[in-house]
């Protein structure tokens, strides 16, 4: 059993539990994942490490509530227990030797761009962020990540809350400026990557991406996380998550993506039916 | 004294039409009298013929004639001096290519039902024993066993008899690998499982879950927190694919994908919440027990028409046999000497027919059995769902990866010297489809007992 240390609501829809984890913890690294479950009969899902934290050993996830699981892992508070956390899972992120890197984050995907552009900032790589969000109740670590981003820039796609526009308009004013990078770090939804990978392939800028896409195990049994990446094919767990933008057959991924979509938005209903029950 | 009788007692099943519903067990097993009955038609050859077919080598005339004296729980003494799991060979284990095939009945009429014997010693033994394992005096030597799976029970129940302090390490939330996550329940309920993993903790073995060696826990740290062996038996969890076009569609599944969402995850229980999809045109590739097994459960979930797709004919499908009669008698079509060129979708990537070509039956390749070889001139559509690849798999590469200073084959086999599963690392042992890609649960035990006995010897030429 995992305590949850500390629950924070980031958004109407996003969270960040802290999870007591001790094993984890000793070798987790930016870029890597966990995999969970909330319950008995529960599913295994991958959630990439938000935070790890040896001092109080606690891993953070940050987590979207998009269908069953998230709905009910959303319900845990301070206190509850998961029944199962395992991980670190995946390769780190390899941040060596990079002088200067833009590190894009969309929406939910912020919460895994941040701990890689605090790396990178804490290895004094000069880190330009640009993050974007749907519309200003989405935003969530505008401040952390000034903190640790040598330019900052934040975008909505409705203009509600800073500039108006997409991440890829600002990326692409600082590269019409002739702002270069040793590589572009691009996390967030696929097709968001996929614009990010197509704009710094005409620049020649190396753009690294992190697949989430459907797991069971995580360890490298199931080979539901294949992804083609340059023709090949990748397993997310143990080859990526992270894999070379340029490379990956994003319009496939989407497809992929959809595989249980009637399943799972029957599943977030009945949940969602379940705790209207319990709150009357 | 003897039964003569020709025939086996015939194994009392569920009926087709009514297991097709359902994931229960499909063999019911023998009654007392049903198994005397068979018993008697052991001859209780001085030579044991059927010794030398078994791996872990069981004493099956001196068990079986245990079962005529009506001492079970004897018997069941004599199978546990060579096994740790009757229960689980007695289901699982290729019997006819192994101890039923040497038995000397089977030259006239079929073979003593060795299986059936050993799965009903084992059930009557559960049934009527209480769970009280000897507790052995710990020698406080700590050893790491890494791996539920049939090797690493073996190993683990073996080194803790021996007094060894035993941690077993498992990267799942559920112990029991390829038992667990791979054989359906209606082949192998998973309480049999969970069964001989308690009493390996009541013997005094450690069980840790969601412990990934390699990721979470390295293997040099092992030796730093006092472990003095290291046992390996990880498996073969690398699932492979057949590298044609459309692997990539949705509704395309390996093996271990489609049977872990259905075994380890109970995707046919409504409140599992875990999906998987539901087919009405399956075609599976491959012909081994794996595949066999993922066409049942895809059968039991609802599908319509259920292929198997196989290279070869009939008589080489690498499935056990009875297997094969039980998933002619559920209704599986058996597509024989065909093989898949393509895997056709629709625009939102679903899959929606596969391309397969002919296959003729040459001479003979290295592996003794006949080379199919592609008709070029031949190809059908067959419309289906759902693709399921079922052509085997590789060890997993996670430990091997962050341990260069283990040898292994290019296929990612680890290489072990001779017998005793030692490694090129230092104390570190392996055994089972890691060392021998993958192959059946009674030789990664006979693996898992080698090695138990190499790290006991190993260890005290040491100290």
């Amino acid at each position: 059993m995992f305590l949850i240390t500390e629950k924070i609501i980031l958004t109407p829809t996003v969270s960040m539990l802290k999870i007591k984890a001790p094993d984890v913890v000793r070798h987790a690294k930016p870029g890597q994942f966990v995999m969970l479950r909330v319950e008995e009969n529960g599913e295994r899902i991958p959630l990439t490490i938000a935070e790890s934290n040896l001092n109080d050993q606690t891993i953070s996830v940050i987590f979207q509530i998009v269908g069953a699981t998230t709905k009910k892992l959303n319900q845990l508070e301070k206190g509850d227990y998961l029944i199962d956390f395992a991980g670190p899972m995946g390769r780190p992120a390899k941040l060596d030797g990079l002088k200067k890197v833009c590190v894009i984050g969309g929406g939910v995907g912020c919460a895994i761009a941040y701990p890689i552009a605090k790396s990178l900032f804490e290895q004094n790589t000069v880190v330009h962020t640009i993050i974007g969000f749907r519309t200003k109740e989405l935003v969530f670590l505008e401040n952390e990540f000034k903190r640790i981003s040598n330019q900052f820039y934040l975008v909505t796609d409705d203009g509600s809350y800073h500039q108006q526009g997409k991440v890829t308009d600002i990326l692409k004013s600082l590269l019409l400026k002739g702002e270069t990078y040793d590589e572009v770090y691009a996390i967030g939804p696929l097709p968001m990557m996929k614009y990010v990978s197509l704009l710094t392939k005409e620049y020649n800028i190396k753009t690294i991406v992190s697949m989430n896409p459907v797991m069971v195990d995580g360890t490298g049994m199931c080979g539901g996380c294949r992804v083609s990446v340059g023709n090949e094919m990748k397993f997310a767990c143990v080859d990526g998550p992270e894999f070379d933008g340029h490379l990956v057959n994003f319009d496939e991924a989407i497809k992929r993506n959809k595989m249980y979509e009637s399943f799972e938005s029957k599943q977030y209903q009945e949940v969602c039916n379940s705790l209207k029950e319990v709150s009357k | 004294m003897i039964n003569l009788s020709k025939e086996k007692n015939i194994m009392p099943v569920q009926d087709p039409n009514y297991r097709i519903n359902n994931f229960d067990e499909v063999a019911l097993g023998y009654t007392l009298e049903q198994a005397q009955d068979e018993a008697k038609r052991c001859l209780d050859c001085k030579h044991k013929p059927c010794v030398q077919g078994c791996p872990v080598g069981i004493d099956i005339p001196r068990f079986i004639n245990k079962v005529i004296e009506g001492q079970i729980e004897e018997a069941y003494r004599i199978i546990s001096e060579s096994s740790l799991l009757p229960s689980v060979c007695g289901r699982v284990c290729p019997q006819e290519t192994q101890c039923e095939a040497l038995c000397v009945r089977a030259n006239k009429g079929e073979s003593v039902a060795i299986g059936n014997l050993e799965r009903f010693v084992a059930d009557y033994h559960f049934e009527h024993e209480n769970m009280n394992p000897l507790r052995i005096e710990s020698n406080h030597i700590k050893i790491a066993v890494i791996g539920s799976g049939p090797a690493g029970l073996t190993a683990a129940n073996d080194l803790s008899k021996l007094g060894y302090e035993v941690d077993m390490y498992e990267a799942l939330h559920t112990p029991g690998g390829v038992l667990t996550y791979g054989i359906p329940a209606f082949r192998l309920p998973k309480d049999i499982v969970l069964r001989e993993v308690e009493m390996l903790k009541l013997q005094g073995v450690t069980l840790k879950t969601n412990i990934i060696i390699g990721q979470t826990i390295y293997l040099d740290e092992l030796f730093e927190m006092g472990y003095k062996a290291i046992f390996l038996g990880t498996g073969a969890g690398l699932p492979k694919f057949l590298g044609i076009p459309g692997e990539m569609l949705n509704g395309v599944y390996s093996a271990n994908e489609f049977l872990t969402r259905i075994n380890l995850m109970k995707a046919y229980e409504k409140r599992s919440q875990t999906p998987v999809q539901i087919s009405k045109r399956v075609a599976v590739i491959g012909g081994g027990n794996v595949a066999l097994d993922a066409a049942r459960c895809a059968k039991r979930l609802g599908a319509e028409d259920v292929y198997i797709i196989y290279r070869r004919s009939m008589k080489e499908l690498p499935a056990r046999l009875e297997e094969v009669h039980h998933a002619i008698e559920e209704g599986i079509i058996f597509k024989m000497q065909m093989n898949a060129k393509e895997i056709i979708g629709n625009q939102d990537g679903f899959v929606q027919k596969i391309k397969c070509v002919d296959m003729i039956l040459g001479e003979p390749d290295e592996s003794g059995r006949a080379r199919p070889i592609e008709d070029i001139n031949s190809s059908h559509i067959i419309e289906v769902d759902t693709v399921i690849m079922a052509i085997g798999t590789t060890p997993n590469p996670l430990i091997i990866q962050s341990n260069p200073d283990i040898d292994s084959t290019r296929s990612g086999c680890i290489i072990t010297q001779n017998d005793s599963g030692e490694t090129s690392k230092e104390m570190v042992f392996a055994g089972g489809d890691v060392v021998t890609g993958s192959a059946t649960v009674i030789l990664a035990m006979g693996a898992g007992k080698k090695a138990a006995k190499a790290i006991d010897l190993k260890i005290k030429s040491i100290n």
